[in-house]
């Protein structure tokens, strides 16, 4: 685009900020809260405090004992849903699906996008017309098929189902179809056989693409809830969504806590992404994923 | 002679060969992808569909119903003389998807802004991203309990900002007088806004239909309702502002409250789909647009709004179809999450969603063949709907 006026700048900048604000202020409102006391919730009167009067510490009774606790909703929260727990099924299930997903996703994308082999473009539109299935529609099934296999309640249902995906592999194979042709033939040349070619020549050139639905993958699989929900039981396996449930359940008025729990969810996904986001925008114009 | 006639027939064999070893190669690529979407997809929704026709609670065996499932769902019966709805509350549910669904459109208009917004050159534009990726990125549980919290209309931010801007316009009276003005210019320009679409929508139809109405048709009737909408508001000023006061001061319990859930739902769901994959999905179409298409733009005089019309939209228009497919594909299927953590469903099913009467009728009432009746009405729908925005879209999209 041009160069813009100085005006329009300004204006640019103002609108920019507010929206900024508008999508800070909540998580600053989790962070201000997740630090008070369960009593300063509740001070209504003159506006809203946003720093809590006792910023680093709290008293608590103990025992019939006053003490002084640091941060005290944290580790509350932690004890109260487990959070390690949560925390390492969550990371396990999330690796487990996204290493699965994006494997057997690079392998298909591959496939379709640089072999020719006989009915490739009636799979590839089967796969594509699979994306309009509504999950809801195969749900009750695939409980019904790992309720037989009796893997209820056990960490294969929370991950196995997760690790095909007929997204990826469309987004993928668009990426791979952009790809040069003549670096392939130089590889076959010197006498790479198809992994070969999959692994030093696509995959080292696909990275943003790769990167990306790595990143959406696992955030989609940290935040999935209606499947864990459905497969699990014990506590032992629970995920953070899950987790978090059933802490709503139990202790919704306690304000402080959840805030501190919340925020705890919250984080590592913010900083995957923070980690991530330069290669966003590139991978998905370079698949030219949009309907293009 | 025979010598090339060698050479032919091997080469021959040797590109058969390749060519098999290829197949087997791309099969052998294929296969886990395949096998996953042969256990998890395809034999499911057979599965699905032969439960659809069955009562079957899981613990005995299913028992064959025909059509009474989608009987149950769909039709209505008389009852005292009227026509009475088998299922009220499955249309009641749909209503609610539906309603929440018209929140896609805003949600992508605030997205395509975002973009177009961070495509220009300005400095900070990665600390903007990704403060406006936030909530989508962190979008789950967590986010809906901090929602819930939100909206809570004792302790919430929502309802606390509410009342303490009210305790400062409502304390002097020309403050007062000038916020009244303002809300009642801002309630008006949307109603005008309102009005000027359904308007131009008509002229569309109008020109498709080969029916020509002249420019200044169309000024002047935007004109007089835009007055006539400011009459009527003025006409009902004090009452405006009363209204308006009584809001500040005693603002709504959003999540409580028949009329407030929905929308609160809606706003919920605007703030967190501005920034996300729908926006990176915009930012990369607009960085694809090339710039000589702009340079003849402006040769032949247009300006930015112009430009924006005339290159920007038109080129970016395959992004807004799919995004718009996609929406409504996901928006079927969406509000399990909310009504799960943040109303129960409630208050009296308005936010009940088709997904989570879904959830409940197969996880918590274990009626498996009416809760697959209901998942292939939605695939159906989403089917249906899938057809007619690819129909539309096919005419509005350009793909040059």
């Amino acid at each position: 685009m041009n160069k813009l006026g100085l005006g329009t700048k300004i204006f640019l900048y103002v609108i920019l900020t507010l929206g900024a604000i508008s999508m800070v202020i909540p998580f600053l409102w989790m962070l201000s809260t997740s630090i008070k006391q369960p009593g300063e919730v509740f001070s209504t009167t003159g506006g809203i405090k946003w720093i809590p009067e006792h910023f680093f510490w709290h008293d608590t009774m103990v025992d019939g004992k006053l003490v002084r606790a640091w941060w005290g909703n944290y580790p509350d929260a932690w004890n109260a849903v487990n959070l390690p727990r949560l925390y390492l099924n969550s990371i396990y299930v999330a690796v487990c699906v996204t290493l699965g997903q994006v494997s057997t996703s690079i392998m298909a994308a591959f496939s379709f996008a640089r072999l020719r082999f006989p009915g490739r473009d009636r799979l590839f539109l089967a796969y594509l017309a699979t994306m309009m299935i509504p999950g809801s529609v195969t749900m009750i099934p695939v409980f019904v098929i790992f309720k037989h296999l009796g893997l209820i309640n056990t960490y294969s249902a929370l991950i196995i189902p997760g690790m095909f995906s007929a997204g990826g592999t469309f987004m993928l194979r668009q990426f791979f179809m952009s790809l040069p042709g003549e670096l392939e033939d130089a590889a076959k040349i010197d006498g790479c056989g198809y992994i070969g070619i999959l692994r030093n020549v696509v995959i080292p050139l696909s990275k943003p693409a790769i990167a990306t639905i790595t990143t959406f993958t696992f955030m989609g699989s940290w935040g999935g809830f209606m499947w864990p929900l459905v497969v699990t039981i014990s506590e032992q396996l629970r995920t953070i969504p899950i987790g978090l449930n059933y802490f709503v359940g139990v202790n919704f008025t306690n304000y402080t806590q959840m805030m501190a729990v919340s925020m705890m969810a919250v984080i590592p996904v913010i900083l995957l992404f923070i980690f991530n986001q330069r290669y966003f925008v590139e991978g998905i114009k370079m698949s030219g994923f949009g309907g293009r | 002679m025979s010598k090339t006639n060698i050479q032919k027939k091997s080469s021959k064999r040797d590109l058969s060969s390749n060519a098999f070893r290829e197949t087997m190669a791309a099969y052998g690529f294929l296969l886990p992808n395949f096998l996953g979407f042969a256990i998890f997809t395809a034999i499911p929704v057979v599965v699905s569909l032969f439960m659809a026709f069955t009562y079957w609670n899981i613990f005995s065996k299913p028992i064959w119903i025909g059509l009474d499932n989608f009987r149950s769902l769909l039709w209505f019966r008389h009852d005292g003389g009227h026509l009475v709805p088998n299922d009220p509350f499955f249309w009641q549910y749909l209503y609610n998807t539906v309603f929440l669904m018209m929140g896609i459109p805003l949600g992508m208009a605030g997205s395509l802004i975002l973009a177009l917004m961070l495509n220009q050159k300005i400095k900070g534009v990665v600390f903007f991203r990704t403060v406006y990726f936030l909530p989508s990125v962190s979008a789950g549980v967590a986010l809906l309990i901090l929602w819930k919290y939100i909206f809570n209309s004792e302790v919430g931010l929502l309802n606390q900002c509410i009342r303490s801007a009210g305790a400062v316009i409502y304390a002097s009276k020309p403050l007062a007088m000038l916020f009244t003005i303002f809300c009642a210019a801002v309630f008006g320009l949307i109603i005008i806004g309102i009005i000027a679409s359904v308007l131009s929508f008509l002229s569309w139809i109008c020109e498709k239909l080969k029916f020509y109405w002249p420019e200044w048709l169309y000024r002047i009737l935007v004109i007089l309702s835009s007055a006539a909408v400011y009459i009527i508001i003025a006409a009902y000023g004090r009452s405006f502002f009363v209204t308006m006061s009584n809001f500040m001061g005693d603002p709504p319990n959003w999540l409580g409250m028949v009329s407030w859930a929905k929308p609160s739902l809606m706003f919920m769901g605007f703030w967190g789909s501005i920034g996300g994959f729908n926006a990176i999905l915009y930012l990369a179409a607009l960085q694809g647009v090339p710039r000589s298409m702009y340079e003849a733009a402006e040769i032949d005089g247009a300006s930015g709004w112009k430009k924006f019309w005339s290159v920007t939209w038109p080129m970016i228009s395959p992004t807004t179809f799919y995004i718009m497919i996609m929406g409504v594909i996901a928006g079927m299927q969406s509000g399990f999450m909310q009504a799960k953590i943040m109303t129960g469903g409630g208050p009296v099913g308005s936010t009940t969603t088709l997904e989570y009467y879904l959830y409940k009728t197969a996880f918590e009432n274990f009626n498996m063949g009416y809760a697959s009746a209901i998942s292939w009405f939605i695939f159906i729908v989403v089917l249906m709907l899938t057809l007619i925005t690819w129909k539309l879209g096919g005419q509005l999209v350009s793909y040059e």
